[in-house]
């Protein structure tokens, strides 16, 4: 009965979302009120009724309703609650339905937070949303119906993939889509501009906080899926430019461009058109991700089970959504305007340059993961494209984007002087300039490698510090008051920016100092690595709910002091019989040690592997740190709904201006 | 101004190619083999390991080799296909019995039926690595003069048995 | 003595038949360049993994024929080609560069061109835009009363 409801809901949710995609779109060409007003309650109807669906399929794997295929395919009655319920969006159709309720969730968001813009231009974002979320549920409901029915019910499950039992599985892919579908925000405002004709520095005031809070999720959730392969996967690796992870990876980049551009625009009113093809095009390339991930056009350790007709669905759905919104944006740009007049060398062109470097960047990756498919199918041979293309090709094209991040937020906006950022930045030069030179000595030893990443970190921390000193040194008052007269959106972009320089130092210590041993241990033997002395105590046998295995004891001591016993893991799921390592890793902030069991070799002993990976928790500090610098920013007084009347009145009452234009937007 | 309609045109590319995407298999290897001599080995037989069989051997006649193990699942899809071909008596079939273990091999082809000549045991793989096996079951069409015409990864289907390698064999023994 | 002597036997000849594990007492160099060898070498049957990483059996199998390779004296070039001749262009990691290639590798670096070059002609072409009009009278007290209004805070 449960399924059948949330199949019904489904269905009374594309009729919504038909009506909130269709009416207020031609209401506000037309200037209908009544068909514009449709928009705010038909989403938050739609948004009810897919709730109910996805409760409805989170109970049926709550409760082991295996006469559910999505159930039967994906879960088990011995598997732990918490996974049974993640499960819910570990397959294909289950994750679709995240997807819609998290653009359902999105759109609400934008109804409830949007009473001060104007009516047709919230009529025209909540119908764009409102069409992307039909394109989404008829897939779901022609090609891939989390609720269809297996009869006769199975007795019990294949169980989930052991590799998604497992927290950072539960969570990496709400985040993930909370950024994706966050992006059709940004896309919506940038369609409805089109739309409207009216794209200048208020829209892209409105549109900034959406983006920038989708770019928090997405930067979080790439970070957790990159982790979560560190600690799941078993020998240490932590980015594969894979083509699963360069599909979120792409929508990262341009979303990085985008909402530096958006701060162009809003502030400048320049860039216009660009900032709403980079919205286009972040939006489009989550889409294309989809497609990638279920169409089995690529093979990658993420692929979910393809289905030609699903990838022939999906093609249709991007050629319409990103071809119609791309003829829009060349049938309407035109006519945008160039916006305000910057010089060669000034903020402006610094950021514009940024965009340039991210955006080619973008396109790299974009090449490198579909040339395989472009040769096979021009028959020119099968070849495949992996890291070491990936690693040659996006340092050097990034290189200059970190060196660009320390002189831009230095640099004047319209004018800015060579001579005069040369002058001021030249301690930061040379801070990091010594910094590369000694610093890799007292770390173990000298390579360019090292030197070279730590030159570029400190130059973004230096001229970070730089920056703020020389901004409060143009106000009155003791420290505390100048730094509070700072605005907020100030420090989180000198805190993005350091985060990065912290991921930086994390990647380069990483790769420049690492050690690994692989060998082959009997009871009592003993290996040192990066310093610490591991000593392997035995293998004992462990029962878990749904596996059973073999549970190793490693004791890690250093200069003769114990330190702590680590317990890597080697186990076989029920079900699915698939053998899984869980690696044993002791996390500190200066580096991890990290162990995981091999296979059984003769005599009572193991091939174990030990690594030392210094700094690595760094790489994922620094993507919490960038997204806390997002979410500084987007608390930024300017955006706040409400603003206290007493303001309006201080500038005097000759215009209605200050009250007006202090009421912020969005 | 024909720059705005740029993206559009490279989206139009893109869209091409993807659509071209679908109907291929990116997980198939293609044999770079093909054309090119055999290469060379010397193996035990499974049923008279005392006994070697070396492509050498076949010089001067069409035959198939079929890689198969009794742990792989696939090669019974293929198995019933192997047997009528056999039967019919169209081309030779020698089997690569691939990183098994002769006790299970010779039980799998008692249980299952024996569609091969012989078979020779490979039993560390390293025959398969210089016919660039990655998976079994693979299928090679081998030509009089000792050079392989064609590879099928995955098991022998009907369709492909019907379409791709018989009328190869055909051509190969006029 | 003698037990010692059958045992340490026993120990080295399972040591030799451990399959997966390099023993402690391999030359490291020989390791370090079959470790590298087998990073620039894609596992077929697995989804995203060089043959270094992976546990397949296939890669276990490959591994150990990098090593052999490295113990008949045969130079890296030699090695991966030898692999090349067997498997094809696909088992390389790094994409080779050939004709076939050529857009791959050459791709970012025309991007960036063409990028840099268009954001140049784009800025040159600001500069001939029109200046915006200076602000009438009446506008610029409008401007200033605004900013008094935010005193204390630096307009961005």
């Amino acid at each position: 009965m449960i399924p059948e409801i949330g199949q019904f809901a489904l269905i009374l949710a594309l009729l919504l979302a038909l009506a909130q995609g269709v009416l207020p779109i031609i209401g506000a060409a037309r200037a209908n009120s009544a068909w514009m007003s449709v928009a705010r309650p038909a989403a938050q109807g739609q948004f009810v009724f897919v709730a109910i669906a996805f409760g409805c399929l989170a109970w049926s794997f709550a409760n082991n309703d295996f006469s559910v295929l999505n159930v039967a395919t994906n879960s088990n009655s011995q598997l732990p609650l918490q996974y049974r319920l993640a499960a819910t969006w570990g397959s294909h159709e289950g994750s679709l339905l995240l997807w819609v309720l998290m653009l359902n969730v999105w759109t609400v968001a934008v109804t409830v937070f949007s009473r001060h813009l104007p009516e047709e231009m919230v009529a025209r974002v909540v119908g764009v949303m409102g069409l992307v979320s039909v394109g989404f549920l008829l897939f779901m409901l022609l090609t891939s119906n989390p609720f269809e029915r297996l009869l006769p019910a199975a007795a019990d499950g294949r169980d989930l993939n052991p590799l998604l039992q497992d927290p950072g599985m539960v969570i990496h892919p709400p985040m993930l889509y909370m950024g994706y579908v966050g992006f059709s925000v940004a896309f919506a405002f940038a369609i409805a501009a089109l739309l409207g004709g009216r794209l200048d520095a208020t829209w892209a005031r409105w549109s900034r906080p959406w983006t920038t809070l989708a770019w928090c999720f997405l930067t979080l959730g790439i970070m957790l899926g990159s982790w979560w392969a560190y600690y799941e996967l078993g020998w240490g690796g932590w980015w594969f430019w894979d083509p699963v992870e360069n599909a979120s990876f792409m929508p990262w980049l341009f979303g990085t461009a985008l909402i530096h551009s958006l701060a162009v625009t809003e502030k400048r009113g320049s860039f216009k058109s660009w900032t709403v093809l980079l919205a286009i095009c972040a939006f489009s390339l989550s889409l294309l991700g989809t497609f990638l991930v279920r169409s089995g056009v690529l093979t990658s350790v993420h692929a979910f089970a393809t289905d030609p007709k699903r990838g022939i669905f999906i093609l249709g759905f991007l050629s319409v959504v990103i071809g119609g919104s791309l003829t829009l944006f060349a049938w309407r740009a035109p006519r945008v305007g160039l916006g305000g007049k910057f010089e060669l060398v000034s903020r402006e062109s610094m950021l514009l340059a940024n965009n340039v470097l991210l955006a080619v960047a973008c396109g790299s990756v974009l090449l490198g993961t579909l040339y395989p498919l472009f040769l096979d199918a021009l028959n020119l041979g099968k070849i495949s494209v992996g890291p070491p293309y990936f690693d040659a090709v996006f340092v050097p094209l990034m290189t200059p984007a970190l060196f660009l991040m320390g002189i831009g937020p230095i640099a004047r906006w319209k004018e800015a002087s060579l001579p005069e950022i040369a002058v001021r930045v030249k301690w930061a030069l040379g801070v990091s300039l010594i910094t590369a030179l000694l610093l890799p000595f007292a770390l173990g030893r000298w390579t360019p490698l090292v030197a070279f990443g730590l030159l570029l970190a400190t130059w973004i921390i230096a001229t970070s510090v730089l920056a703020l000193k020389y901004r409060l040194s143009r106000h009155d008052g003791n420290l505390w008051a100048r730094l509070g007269a700072q605005p907020r959106a100030y420090y989180g972009m000198l805190l993005a920016h350091c985060g990065i320089a912290v991921f930086i130092i994390g990647v380069t210590l990483v790769k420049g100092y690492e050690s690994e041993r692989d060998v082959r241990m009997a009871v009592g033997d003993s290996v040192t690595v990066g310093g610490y002395a591991f000593r392997f105590d035995g293998v004992q046998e462990v029962m878990g709910p749904n596996y059973s295995g073999a549970r190793g004891a490693i004791d890690v001591s250093r200069d003769g002091k114990h330190i702590r016993v680590l317990h890597p893991e080697k186990r076989i799921y029920n079900v699915q019989r698939m053998p899984m390592t869980e690696a044993a890793i002791d996390t500190g902030i200066f580096g991890d040690l990290y162990v995981s069991l091999g296979e059984p070799v003769s005599g009572g002993a193991w091939s174990v592997r030990v690594y030392h990976k210094p700094f690595v928790t760094w790489i994922w500090g620094g993507c919490i740190i960038m997204a806390l610098g997002g979410l500084c920013a987007l608390t930024d007084r300017r955006y706040r709904l409400t603003v206290r009347r007493s303001e309006t009145t201080v500038a005097g009452g000759s215009t209605k201006g200050p009250g007006a234009s202090a009421a912020p937007a969005g | 101004m024909t720059r705005f309609l740029l993206p559009l045109g490279v989206f139009i590319v893109l869209v091409v190619f993807l659509a071209i995407g679908l109907g291929l298999n990116p997980r198939e290897v293609p044999s770079p083999l093909i054309n090119k001599p055999a290469p060379a080995f010397q193996l035990p037989q499974l049923h008279q390991p005392d006994k070697t069989f070396s492509q050498q051997d076949m010089q001067g006649k069409v035959w198939l080799l079929n890689v198969w193990a009794s742990w792989c699942v696939s090669c019974r899809e293929e198995h019933p296909v192997l047997m009528e071909l056999a039967k019919s008596n169209t081309v030779p079939i020698y089997g690569l019995n691939y990183k098994d273990k002769p006790d299970d091999a010779l039980g799998w082809l008692k249980q299952f039926g024996d569609p091969y000549v012989l078979s020779i045991t490979d039993r560390n793989g390293r025959v398969g690595i210089d016919y660039g096996v990655y998976g079994v079951p693979e299928t090679f069409v081998i030509d009089k003069q000792g050079a392989i015409r064609y590879k099928q990864i995955g098991p022998v289907t009907p369709a492909a048995l019907k379409d791709k390698i018989l009328p190869l064999v055909k051509e190969l023994q006029s | 003595m003698r037990l010692l002597a059958l045992i340490t036997a026993l120990w080295f000849a399972c040591a030799a038949a451990a399959q997966n594990a390099v023993p402690t007492a391999a030359d490291p160099m020989t390791n370090k360049r079959a470790v590298q060898l087998g990073e620039k070498l894609r596992c077929l049957v697995c989804q995203n993994q060089s043959i270094e990483e992976s546990n397949a059996e296939l890669a276990v199998d490959l591994r150990r024929q990098i090593r052999e390779m490295i113990a008949e004296g045969k130079s890296d070039a030699s090695i991966l080609d030898f692999m090349v001749q067997r498997y094809g262009d696909f088992v390389l990691y790094q994409p080779p560069f050939n004709a076939a290639t050529l857009l791959l590798w050459l791709g970012p670096g025309l991007l960036f061109a063409t990028g840099f070059g268009v954001l140049v002609l784009n800025l040159r072409r600001r500069r001939a835009q029109r200046d915006e009009p200076p602000l009438t009278a009446a506008q610029q007290q409008q401007a200033e009363q605004l900013l008094a209004a935010d005193s204390g805070r630096e307009r961005r």
